[in-house]
């Protein structure tokens, strides 16, 4: 568990150390996904290693942004607003990812098919 | 009393006591609206409101539970490489779709919300609001929006593509399943994905990569675009 720990806020640390040092606009906690990706792809690291402590993060993600969830209480003046500009849009545009992620993939999955056939 | 409401250890075992009721109601009755986290934060502010706690002395106390949130974006990095191994020869169309699919959400979402007049600060809040919360959240804090409004949006857009992903799928004819679940992980995110999850485990292994995928591109590219457009918002 101390290893597992170790290794994945060790990422976190690194990518915010990259973050200080170059400014570069990223979170430092995507940096650190990276760095975890890439050493998991080389082999530095067994995805054993990491299991456990990982699917402890990713089963119980939603607990962890309760405090943020409570927060919300100081904006509710602003969300009632802009109540309709905000869900109008946001339903909007979701329909726009959903249709042109689906239509892309799709329509270029059926290219490298044809190709591989031909 | 209040002391005691007011101690670190009542905060952090409240947090939790009603977050895992909040759970075990969502098991019960199944219901989308009834996500534990809404249902949680709305129990916890009237607590708060009803008792007279001030909201910074909570959060002091349960920053703890906020400080996961960043370990858990690098713990993605493990479904994110188990995922990139088995698409193998598929990655490149993954990534274009990805990345067409991250443009066009946060580029129609910026537009529309200026086209109905909404201010420059809620925009911001609004780019990243197809990924997952502690993504999303680091990146409306990068770029100067209101993480909590970030977060409420992203709710929003969750439950909206949970419940009418699919069906909107199939209107617009996109009907090959590995693209079906792309685009909802891409779209709706985590919610999105456990509506995967609930038909199968591979639709929900393709969400996730989609989750996570899109996560990054909008870390990357949502301060690029802001800034393009910064004088037009």
């Amino acid at each position: 568990m101390i290893r597992q720990c170790a290794i994945i806020f060790g990422c976190l640390a690194i990518g915010e150390l990259i973050v200080m040092i170059t400014g570069i606009k990223l979170p430092s906690s995507i940096i650190g996904m990276l760095l975890l990706t890439i050493m998991l792809k080389i082999g530095w690291i067994k995805v054993d290693w990491v299991k456990g402590f990982s699917d402890f993060l990713l089963n119980n993600l939603a607990f962890f942004f309760v405090p943020a969830g409570v927060s919300l209480m100081f904006y509710f003046n602003l969300i009632k607003a802009s109540f309709w500009p905000i869900v109008v849009s946001a339903s909007i545009s979701t329909v726009v990812v959903l249709v042109v992620t689906g239509w892309v993939h799709q329509l270029m999955r059926k290219r490298q098919s044809n190709e591989t056939v031909s | 009393m209040k002391q005691f409401l007011e101690s670190e250890v009542f905060a952090l075992s409240f947090t939790l006591l009603i977050y895992f009721l909040a759970q075990q109601l969502q098991n019960k009755l199944k219901l989308i609206l009834l996500n534990p986290i809404l249902v949680s934060s709305a129990i916890i502010i009237i607590f708060l409101l009803v008792f007279n706690i001030n909201y910074p002395i909570y959060h002091e106390h349960v920053r703890l539970i906020e400080f996961f949130l960043k370990p858990a974006v690098v713990a993605m990095g493990v479904p994110l490489y188990q995922q990139l191994e088995r698409i193998k020869k598929q990655t490149f169309i993954v990534l274009v779709c990805q990345f067409a699919g991250c443009i066009s959400g946060i580029l129609s979402v910026i537009v529309l919300a200026k086209l109905m007049g909404a201010s420059k600060e809620i925009i911001i809040s609004l780019a990243p609001k197809s990924v997952t919360v502690p993504i999303a959240m680091e990146v409306s804090k990068m770029t100067g929006g209101i993480p909590a409004l970030t977060v409420a949006v992203v709710f929003i857009v969750g439950i909206f593509g949970a419940v009418f992903g699919y069906t909107i799928l199939k209107i617009a004819r996109v009907t090959n399943p590995i693209s079906q679940s792309l685009a909802m992980g891409t779209a709706a995110h985590g919610i999105g994905t456990s509506r995967s999850m609930s038909i199968s485990s591979n639709y929900g292994v393709y969400s996730s990569l989609g989750l996570i995928l899109n996560g990054i591109f909008t870390s990357a590219l949502t301060p690029f675009i802001l800034k393009l457009l910064e004088h037009w918002l």
